[in-house]
Formats: structure tokens, sequence, C-alpha cells
């Protein structure tokens, strides 16, 4: 059986164990029926030209996951950012770990994806956001949907602000063979509050791992909310990060995503500009060695006059490793006066190493800023002689320029802990030690 | 020190050097002058072994060591210092995280621990003062934006920190003004002693009265065609340099 039937028919197992009454199960059907008819993309979809989940078909994932599966903090500590006190989120196998999690109804909500799909004291909010800007359409946000049940669940109220960040955690431990994860996460920022969200998948054997996730996030006016992505991942885990981003006027979301691990990434990153005067970031880090491939898809839909929008990743990709940019704007006929940058810059360190970079652009309104730029290189010989000729080695020195190459977009990282450690990151990912404290 | 022995050199099949003879000895100081495309800054950056120029006949050897296999960090470990025309900028890393990591690159090349975070700091202060270096400056990203003068006033800082046995100084002067140029020179004196050596590179006079050489040499074409004491820069400013080519003919 390939793994598009086995969802199907684990999907009628899966409502045994849930509220069918619920209306969010009116919901999940629908999206259940849209995924029998498309079912996973192929490469022959535009979009998924460059990357292929066929070989991911073939694994025979468990769906449902044995829930004993008890970790220790001081085993996994190093994957939280422990520098700095957070509110956590934790899962294990898919399962909520109450153990390691640390969450709060104090003035906001940081909890539970299924406490608010089950609870009556949420549905008034879960009928106005649930699944109202992740896509109905698109086969992999619509499978999530069918099996959506848990994840993070973060309320913040008008004027709030949580004490600090949150982290949303998912471990595997290796007690399936081969594990597929489905987490759901719904994120409302009510007016002028805000929220800081860092989100790690980290599995923690080299048994098989897919996970195909749904971010929902609502930004209301004047909120301010930032997403970091560290992507770090075992080269056997594969992740389909489906991102969904409501924003309205005056407000600011940033998402930065950090790509160094995994075998497969996939980032759907989609924004949705309903408003005046605000902005978009997206940022991000790939560096890539061995087999991997990222594919990072963004989309800025500027639906309103006077927004902005700023996407800039960089790539460095070794070994065999292949990366994907696609950057789609769309600027409405009515979004006069928008200003969109996009900036995607690529070093190739191996000849074997892979880019495909694409920018994407429909604007149909006149009176606009757009630009955008793709760059795929290799280092710059002049800068790399002039750091050898100071002492420093070879391999140092192009260690030192593909970290000031990718430096720039850790800058809007406004974390400072949450920097150092993507700074090491950064400079592990590359091999060296570099001789000053990152 | 420095011997350099019949060294051609050439870039994309071009031969540029066509058989340069100098030799420098430690406490000298020598000046290469001469007109545009004459070879100047291919014999620097010869010496620190930019690997575009290949060296097909000829030495260029230190303290009796061939230079030939030897890569430019090396080089920069054995005490060769070059000061860039032009600096190249390096965007994300800043003048002291630089500094830092090519300090220390050296002391461990030469077996040393890495120098303790006080001591450099002190050192670069101290050096940033002697060159007249604002604090600001050095949290700035390396060369990006600098003025042509920030950049070469830099160049020297730089050389200053890592005090090195032989330094090269190509074209340090152009895009200074008066006020920089004694600064640059002051800092070229410090390093001055009788244990290395500085050779400046320029295509004027008016560096040498601040670094004074004990001997002028004048590149024609690829060649060395006219040494002198530092009095033969006062001729070549007096007289231009096409007497020299004309006499080189001959």
């Amino acid at each position: 059986m390939d793994l598009k039937d086995k969802l199907i028919s684990s999907f009628m197992a899966f409502e045994d164990n849930i509220d069918v009454e619920h209306p969010v199960h009116d919901v999940r059907l629908a999206a259940i029926k849209n995924f029998e008819d498309k079912g996973f993309p192929s490469k022959k979809e535009e979009a998924w030209k460059y990357t292929s989940l066929n070989s991911l078909q073939k694994v025979d994932f468990s769906i449902f996951p044995k829930e004993d599966n008890a970790i220790e903090y001081k085993d996994v500590k190093k994957y939280f950012v422990h520098e700095i006190d957070t509110y956590k989120i934790v899962f294990i196998d898919g399962v909520y770990s109450s153990h390691l999690s640390e969450t709060t109804h104090d003035g906001v909500d940081i909890c539970l994806m299924s406490s608010a799909l089950t609870k009556p004291m949420y549905k008034q909010i879960i009928d106005v956001y649930f699944n109202k800007v992740a896509s109905k359409m698109e086969s992999l946000t619509t499978l999530n949907t069918a099996f959506s049940r848990e994840g993070a669940y973060i309320y913040i109220p008008k004027n709030k602000m949580p004490k600090k960040p949150v982290e949303i955690v998912h471990f595997a431990t290796g007690n399936e063979a081969s594990l597929m994860l489905q987490p759901r996460n719904l994120i409302i920022v009510e007016e002028n509050a805000e929220v800081q969200i860092i989100e790690r998948h980290q599995n923690l054997t080299s048994n098989d791992v897919l996970t195909n996730s749904v971010t929902e996030i609502f930004a209301a006016e004047s909120t301010i909310v930032d997403y970091y992505k560290i992507q770090n991942d075992a080269g056997t885990a594969s992740l389909v990060d489906n991102t969904y981003i409501d924003q309205k006027s005056k407000s600011h979301v940033s998402v930065h995503t950090f790509s160094f691990g995994g075998k497969l990434t996939r980032n759907n990153l989609n924004f949705y500009q309903n408003g005046e005067y605000m902005d978009s970031t997206m940022k991000g880090v790939t560096i890539l060695g061995d087999k991997q491939h990222v594919d990072h898809h963004t989309l800025v839909h500027h639906l309103e006059p006077n927004c902005e929008s700023h996407q800039d990743y960089k790539g460095i990709y070794g070994d065999s490793s292949t990366g994907v940019f696609n950057g789609k704007i769309i600027v409405d006929k009515i979004a006069q006066k928008t200003n969109a940058f996009q900036k995607n810059n690529n070093i190739l360190i191996s000849d074997k190493a892979t880019i495909n970079t694409k920018p994407q652009l429909e604007i149909f309104a006149d009176d606009v800023k757009c630009s955008h730029g793709c760059t795929i290189g290799q280092l710059d010989e002049d800068a790399l002689f002039y750091l050898q000729s100071r002492g420093i080695p070879k391999k140092e020195a192009r260690a030192l320029l593909m970290y000031a190459f990718a430096n720039n977009v850790l800058e809007s990282v406004r974390i400072p802990e949450l920097k150092a450690r993507i700074n090491k990151l950064i400079a592990k990912k590359l091999g060296v030690n570099l001789g000053f404290d990152l | 020190m420095l011997k350099i022995d019949n060294l051609h050199a050439q870039v994309d099949d071009k031969e540029i050097l066509k058989g340069i003879n100098l030799e420098v000895k430690a406490g000298e100081v020598h000046a290469i002058m001469g007109p545009n495309g004459s070879g100047k800054s291919t014999l620097a950056a010869v010496i620190a072994g930019k690997e575009e120029f290949e060296v097909t006949k000829g030495t260029v050897s230190l303290d009796g060591e061939d230079l030939e296999e030897i890569s430019p960090e090396e080089r920069a470990h054995k005490g060769i210092f070059m000061s860039f025309q032009y600096p190249v900028e390096i965007p994300g890393v800043s003048v002291t995280n630089f500094m830092k990591t090519a300090i220390n690159a050296n002391r461990k090349a030469r077996g040393q621990e890495d120098m303790p975070a006080n001591e450099m700091l002190k050192l670069i202060r101290d050096k940033a003062e002697l060159l007249e270096i604002d604090r600001k400056f050095l949290s700035r990203s390396l060369n990006e934006g600098f003025s042509g003068g920030e950049k070469k006033r830099n160049e020297i800082f730089q050389m200053a920190m890592l005090e090195p046995k032989l330094a090269i100084l190509d074209e340090t002067d152009s895009g200074l003004d008066i006020d920089a140029l004694r600064i640059v020179a002051n800092g070229v004196n410090k390093l001055k002693g009788k244990d290395n050596a500085v050779v400046v590179i320029t295509h004027y006079q008016r560096l040498l009265d601040y670094i004074v050489p004990d001997f002028v040499h004048v590149i024609h074409n690829g060649k060395i065609v006219k040494s002198g004491g530092k009095e033969l820069a006062h001729e070549l400013e007096e007289k231009g340099y096409d007497w020299l080519k004309n006499e080189a003919v001959v």
C-alpha cells in the first residue's frame, strides 16, 4: 500500500478517537476529500518541479505512534535555547510532553491545539480562525488539516506580550522504524500585542521521520511577530513546513528560517497582507552538504496599498546538495505604493551542488517599487587572498567569508542568545573554529 | 632577508616581470618606483604569493628559503606583509574580529597559544591610537564603505598589529591627503628597526619625504632599469620617467 492509500484508510481509524460532532470535523472531512482527489504533489507540477516526494511515499510510515515515549530533559537540553528562559510546548513522537513543557494561561494562552480543538471555551476562537488562512486546495496542507489534532496553540490578547519567547519543539525518538508527524499550530496575536516563537524539529535517532506541518498565524493591527525556524535535523528527517500568515494594518511579521540539516526540507511560506502600512520580512540562511535538499517557496500577496515586504535568502551549497528558491510576489491592482524587495544569493562550494532560483513577480499596480536579485557564485578569490595574506589559513578564510556572507541575515534576529546559537551552528556547519567569539 | 633573483612572472600568458633582481637586507628601506603598468604591483603580489601570477623563471627567497611552494598564509606566518593598493571589502566581519582571527592564526602557526583577550584589546587600542583610528571604526565591517584614505590607514593598522619582518606597501600613498600621509608614514616609521625591512612601492616621490628610503629602484617594462640612493627619487620627480625609458632602450 502506498502512503496515500495508507493515509486515507487511516483516516477512519483517526475518526474513532476524536469528536466527530465538533464543527472542526466538517473541515477535516472536506480536507481529506481534497487530499484524496489530489494526492501527493508530483514533479509534473510547476511548484514541485525540483522537489520529489516519490521516495518518501514508498516508506511504510507509522501514522499513529505509541504514546509511552519519555525522554529526560538533560538528554535533549541542547536542542532548546537553554541560555534563556522560555515557554515550551514540546511533543515527543507527536504526543504532548507535559514533563518537558512549560505552558501558561497567565494573561496569554500558550498551550495545546488538542485543548483548543476540543474545549468549549475555545470554540468561538476556533470558529473564527481555524483553517481560515491555510489553503483549502494545496494537497499537503489539506492532508494536515484532515489529521489536525495536536500542535501548539498560542493566543495573545490585545496589548499583551508574553514574558518570554515560546519554543515549539518536536522530538522523534525512533521508537517507530519510520514515523509520520502532522503537527498543526494556530497562533493568534490580537491588536498591539507581541510574540516571539522558536520552532524546531529534532529526530533523536537515524530512523526515518516525515513531518508535514501546518502553522497558521493571525497578526492583528499593530502587532509584532517574530518567528524563528531552526532546521538542523538528522540526515534521515524530512520536513514539509506550510506556514500561512494573515497580516493586518501596521503589523510587523518576520520569519527567519535556518536550514542546516535534514534530508529533504520544503518550506512553503505564505504571507497575505490584508491591510495597510505593514511590513513582512522573510529571511533565510541555508547551508547544506551531503545529499541534502532544501526548497524555499515564498509567497507574498500584497492585497492593499502602502505595504512593504523584504526577502533575503542566502544559501551555501556543498557536496551533492541541492537548493531551490522560488519567490513569488503578487501585487494587486489596488496595492499602490507597494515596496517589495527580494534577494537570493547563493554560493556553490562544490561542482556537484545545485541551486535553482526563480523570482516570480506578478504586478498589477503601476505605482510600486519591486526589486529582485538572484546570484549564484563562488567565493571571491581576491577576498580569499586578502585574508590569506594576513596569515589566515585558506580553510578558515573560506569559512570566514561564508560566515560573513550569511551574517547579515542574522542582524535582524532579535533574541541575542538565539543569534549567538545560530552563529555557532553556522560555524560548526562550516567546519571551523573562528578566531573570535560568536 | 629578501632576495629576488632573475624573476619572471606572467598572468594569463602575458609576461609582466622580465627578470627582476633585488636584495633587501634587514634594517633597510627600499623604494620601488616606476610608471603605470611597469610591473610594480605584480612584483608585490608575487612576493605575497598571489596564485594567479605564475612564476616562470627565477626565485624569490626569504632568509634563504625559496618561497615558490609556500602559500600566502604561510608567507604571512614567516613575516611577509603586503599593504594592498585596493583593500578588499568584507561585509559582515568587523575590523576587530578580523584582526583577532589574523593574530591568533599567526600565533597558532608559530606554535603559540591564542592571545589573551585583554592583551588583544590593549594591542588593538594602542595601534589604533598610533594610527589615529577612531574606536567606532573598529566595529565596522572590514573596508566596507571606507573612504580611500580609511582603507589605507586600516592597512597600516593591520601591519602595526602583525609586526611583520618584511612589509611591502603597494601604492599606500594613493588616495591619501597630506595629514593621512603623515599618519601612515609615522606608523611605518614606528615599525622600522634593525630586524625588519620595508619595501615602498609608489608612483610619486612625496611619500618618500616621510618614509626615507635607503635605496630607490626604478621598474620599467618588467625590469629594474636603474637603482640609486634617495636622491634618485627627487631626480624622477623633476624629470619624470621618460628619460629612463629612453635610457633603457639604449
